[in-house]
């Protein structure tokens, strides 16, 4: 009882933490739009939150600098358990014009486990919403 | 009793890494410290293995708000060096491109200080109007945000009499909308309280300080590139630079709505005087070897971008001074003795776009927390000395 409780919780209320790792700022401002009146993702019940404790869902842009490398490891093990991870866009999943950069280990999952990948350089709201959802249905069963 | 404060690299009032570090006295700032660094991908270096078309996208995604401004800075300072003359039409569509990105990069803007201030519905109506030039963007372009629009000798893509029609139609919403913020910001009394006197700048200081873009004009500086050194077609086309002399986050608001205007009547005369012809030259493969510097008005400020040729169809150097590393030093200015509840406004006043200014390199010694800036030389015997006898980089198979 108590179990189906807290996952269908879970599954009407995954809040997401924005973080950039390094991103050129483009995917950021999509994720962000994703959040405002023509998007709106808020329908879905998701919230974008201020601090990795409250979240569910870390939302990562970027290539994943060397310099974000620690500072990715330590938002993750501060987020709660059940956690999840999306990349987004084509830098978070490879590294794209950026892949072979001294600086750049290429890919949040170099660093840190990743669920769902959201491809697109950069990605489109409309498609951040679907790989929220896809999460989502991967919760579900 | 001091204490000092680090806020970042990840925190809720910052949008993108960065750390600050601010010793204060109660509630008020004494020394702030700006820490940079976490977005430095080492794009300066990637672009000298890249071809000049390739670095195009490169710089495109140097920053994905003002992409175009890079873009279009690399390009034009390219031309220069290939001696190229690109047509009027693409010079046109350049400059629509230009403007439509500074709408939407003002926009934003405007939408955030609202949500610093607390205003979230604010927020909220700008970014949904925001979607109509993200539309016209697209319909122009292909793309919401890198757009891909300039190639070295002009632009890639004409606009047609409908795309046009769209564009002057989309304006007249715009311009309602845009009427109605100036009321909201300029005389919502509550709105207004938050901003006034806040992050207070002098006139003195801002030159000292070298700011740029919107905040300079507000600390009543006409200074734009635009006009000082018109690039592309700015030559002809009427505008004024717009200025406020209150010095504050409240000067630097008006100064972008009154911007936004200008925006619109410089669109609107770019597509009632848009000349026939083609859009692009043909561009040589290479370059002379040659050097040269190009500026741009980007929607936060003055952007240069230094490019050295050698002959080969690469680049030997791009360096990259973004507008928001110009304005790092008056931030500093601005945070000292005002309120640790303002850092977040007054950050943001400067529309700080990290990625864009995460060029320098400074290394930091782990073991003794001992900082220097090296020299290129000091740093090329280093990596000399540490490479040498290893495989060549061209060989050598990606760790990853």
């Amino acid at each position: 009882m108590l179990t189906k409780l807290t996952n269908w919780s879970r599954l009407k209320s995954p809040w997401i933490l924005h973080l950039n790792t390094g991103a050129c700022n483009a995917c950021d401002i999509e994720v962000v739009a994703a959040l405002t009146p023509r998007f709106d993702v808020e329908r879905f019940g998701i919230l974008l939150k201020a601090t990795p404790r409250h979240a569910d869902v870390i939302v990562c842009t970027g290539p994943a600098t060397r310099q974000m490398k620690d500072r990715l490891v330590r938002i993750y093990e501060q987020t709660p358990d059940p956690k999840f991870v999306i990349a987004v866009g084509a830098c978070a999943m490879s590294g794209c014009v950026y892949r072979g950069a001294y600086n750049v280990l290429g890919g949040i999952d170099q660093v840190i486990p990743v669920d769902v990948y959201v491809p697109g350089c950069p990605v489109r709201p409309d498609a951040v919403i679907d790989g929220v959802v896809k999460l989502l249905n991967k919760l579900k069963g | 009793m001091k204490f000092q404060i680090p806020i970042g690299p990840q925190h809720p009032a910052l949008k993108e890494p960065i750390s600050l570090r601010m010793t204060v006295e109660g509630e008020i700032i004494r020394e702030a410290d700006i820490r940079l660094g976490y977005n430095h991908r080492g794009l300066e270096k990637l672009a000298e293995q890249r071809t000049w078309i390739q670095n195009i996208y490169l710089t495109e995604r140097i920053c994905g708000i003002c992409s175009h401004s890079h873009t279009t800075c690399y390009v034009q300072g390219v031309e220069k060096l290939m001696e190229l003359e690109p047509p009027k039409r693409g010079l046109y569509i350049r400059t629509l491109v230009a403007e439509l990105e500074r709408i939407h990069s003002h926009l934003l803007w405007l939408g955030v200080a609202g949500h610093e201030a607390g205003f979230d519905s604010f927020f909220m109506y700008t970014w949904r109007d925001r979607e109509i030039v993200m539309d016209i963007l697209e319909i122009i372009s292909g793309n919401r945000v890198h757009y891909g629009i300039n190639t070295i000798g002009g632009v890639r893509r004409d606009l047609d009499d409908g795309q046009v029609k769209h564009i002057l139609d989309s304006l007249e919403i715009l311009r309602k909308r845009s009427e109605y913020y100036k009321n909201l910001g300029t005389t919502e009394p509550s709105f207004v309280a938050r901003l006034a006197g806040v992050g207070y700048l002098s006139k003195e200081d801002a030159i000292a300080l070298c700011a740029v873009g919107p905040t300079l004009r507000a600390s009543g500086v006409p200074m734009d590139v635009r006009k000082d050194d018109p690039y592309a077609v700015y030559g002809e086309i009427p505008f004024e630079v717009c200025t406020a002399d209150t010095c504050d986050v409240l000067g630097r608001t008006v100064v972008r709505i009154q911007e936004l205007f200008q925006c619109y009547n410089i669109i609107e005369y770019l597509l009632k005087n848009l000349p026939a012809g083609p859009v692009a030259v043909r561009a040589p493969r290479r370059a002379k070897p040659n050097e040269v510097v190009s500026r741009y008005e980007a929607p936060r400020g003055e952007n240069i971008h230094y490019i050295k040729s050698n002959g080969t169809d690469k680049p030997e150097r791009l360096k990259v001074r973004a507008p928001t590393l110009g304005n790092y030093a008056a931030t500093i200015k601005m945070l000292k003795n005002g309120f640790i509840a303002d850092v977040p406004l007054i950050f943001a006043a400067i529309d700080p776009c990290i990625c864009c200014a995460e060029r320098a390199v400074s290394l930091v010694d782990v073991r003794t927390g001992q900082e220097k800036i090296i020299s290129m030389n000091a740093l090329k015997q280093l990596s000399l000395k540490i490479s040498a006898g290893k495989v060549r980089k061209r060989e050598a198979e990606w760790p990853l």
